[in-house]
């Protein structure tokens, strides 16, 4: 398996870390530091088992370090789409001369 | 059914083997059981044989989508131990220890049960340290371990890297010699034969495919060979809990479903004589088949799955621990490579409960280590099943565990399964 990093070009998966589940908000998915606990112990502990197509944060850790919004199947190993998780990366990104 | 015997073997050695019958019999489900079990693995079997000795209860069908034992109880890699030591797991995993001893015996069916010693290697006094713990605290709660020097696991094991230039040297190691392996195949089929003798209903080729509802609970299930009602329906589906739950209408679930690959090699003569494992690059563990294949494993992929195929990544990986630390394997050729789905729990720890959905009962989360537990986890789910209540033995595998703070993190990794 392959993930193309948007920074590094296409890299073993061997370099990246899988994070967790991603919904496309900012990159930690945390609740509110007031939120109650029922909310804590879903974010930490309770997970989708998703069988098909899912959407997940992964972490370049042996290349650049951004964490990525990764668009996968996890029935045929299938990665659709790979995209920095973070807005300020990919605006880095754009600004790069 | 007829008790096995070695005049029977005799016997049918002297005729042309023609006096053997089915072990067990393929049936056709009936509309309607006391108890449906999802699942036709060793755990399913296994509830379905104890629910029938320990409580009685005769009208039980396993369903299995495909043919029994050809799911995670085909793939695992045999070993049995119990070297726990958390309260909650460690009386659990004895538990199903003991049974083991008397299992072939109890099932008249030869498990090729082999308690030819577990030994986990040590090579600094960070692990010597938390492992001696773990063992003094198994050795007060009535299981079995016990320290070795280097020299001693030296003697057990030289074909290990004993060098000067031994990637990680080894300094000594941890023994239970109560654990070992046994037939994987044979425990299916044994708990098949005992659970059909006492009048169980296996199933195959029956994919369960939705739940039945009357109010608020479940009342039997929906399957490829039509309805089937249950007083009582109780999943034991290992990689396959995640889909099936989110039907049942469990919601989100402490589990994550990853995929773990194990390998053999071609057979050799006797070398290996105990099951190896080590902690210090990565999880890796190895024991020899009867037959002669080396069986090892390492991690899981790290990533969700639910192909049954491993990734080339994990599969070089475990290659390098393997030559690091028993340097001959890099001279024998790999004759298979395979991986199963897991059901990887936040904690490390399994579940066996009863559920808040009434009629709906949950066995998972088995991780890397669902083969040793077979015996008990069909012991104590059978109970909870009967009874509606968790035994003692099994109250701590319960699925708010996590929102009462009273996790069983044996490897204190965190809710991070590929961790664990």
């Amino acid at each position: 398996m392959r993930l193309t990093c948007p920074f590094c070009g296409p890299r073993d998966v061997a370099e990246f870390v899988y994070e967790g589940p991603f919904s496309g908000a900012p990159q930690t998915e945390r609740p509110a530091l007031s939120a109650a606990p029922a909310a804590w112990v879903e974010a930490v502990f309770l997970r989708d088992q998703p069988r098909g197509e899912t959407r997940e944060l992964w972490r370049h850790l042996h290349g650049c370090g951004c964490f990525l919004d990764v668009l996968r199947d996890t029935l045929t190993h299938e990665v659709r789409a790979v995209a920095f998780a973070d807005p300020a990366d990919a605006a880095a990104m754009r600004a790069k001369p | 059914m007829r008790p096995y015997s070695a005049l029977d073997v005799l016997w049918n050695g002297l005729t042309g083997q023609r006096g053997w019958t089915r072990a067990w019999r393929d049936r056709a489900p009936r509309p309607a059981y006391d108890v449906v079990i999802v699942g036709g693995g060793g755990h399913g079997l296994a509830t379905a044989y104890y629910l029938a000795r320990n409580h009685g209860l005769r009208r039980v069908a396993v369903l299995e989508r495909g043919l029994i034992g050809q799911g995670n109880a085909g793939r695992n890699t045999t070993i049995v131990r119990s070297n726990y030591m958390l309260p909650g797991n460690r009386e659990f995993y004895e538990h199903t220890l003991k049974l083991w001893e008397g299992l072939s015996q109890e099932l008249n069916y030869n498990l090729m049960f082999s308690q030819r010693g577990h030994l986990a290697l040590s090579f600094d006094p960070g692990f010597r340290d938390a492992f001696a713990r773990r063992y003094n605290t198994m050795r007060m709660t009535g299981a079995d371990g016990r320290w070795l020097s280097r020299s001693e696991v030296q003697a057990r094991a030289p074909y290990l890297d004993w060098s000067q230039s031994a990637r990680f040297p080894i300094e000594g190691g941890f023994l239970q010699q109560r654990a070992g392996t046994a037939r994987h195949d044979a425990l299916v089929w044994g708990f098949a034969r005992a659970a059909d003798a006492r009048g169980v209903h296996i199933v195959q080729n029956c994919e369960v495919t939705g739940f039945l509802r009357e109010g608020g609970a479940i009342v039997g299930v929906e399957t490829s060979r039509g309805e089937i009602r249950a007083e009582k329906v109780a999943l034991a589906v290992a990689g396959s809990t995640g889909p099936l739950a989110a039907k049942a209408g469990l919601g989100k679930l402490p589990l994550e479903t990853h995929k773990l690959q194990a390998f053999v090699t071609e057979p050799l003569k006797p070398i290996v004589h105990q099951v190896i494992s080590s902690a210090r690059q990565g999880l890796f563990y190895m024991s020899q088949s009867d037959k002669g294949g080396v069986v090892f494993g390492g991690e899981i992929d790290g990533h969700p799955s639910y192909a049954q195929r491993g990734g080339l990544e994990t599969y070089s990986e475990v290659m390098s621990k393997a030559v690091s630390l028993a340097p001959f394997l890099a001279r024998t050729r790999l004759l298979r490579q395979w991986a199963g789905v897991v059901d990887m729990s936040m904690d490390g720890s399994p579940f066996i409960t009863p559920t808040p959905i009434p009629g709906l009962y949950f066995n998972a989360g088995w991780n890397y280590g669902g083969f040793k537990a077979t015996p008990a986890s069909g012991w104590c789910y059978a109970h909870t099943i009967a009874h509606d209540a968790p035994h003692e033995l099994n109250a701590a595998f319960s699925l708010d565990r996590f929102a009462r703070g009273r996790e069983l993190d044996e490897e204190a990794a965190g809710p991070v399964p590929r961790l664990h």
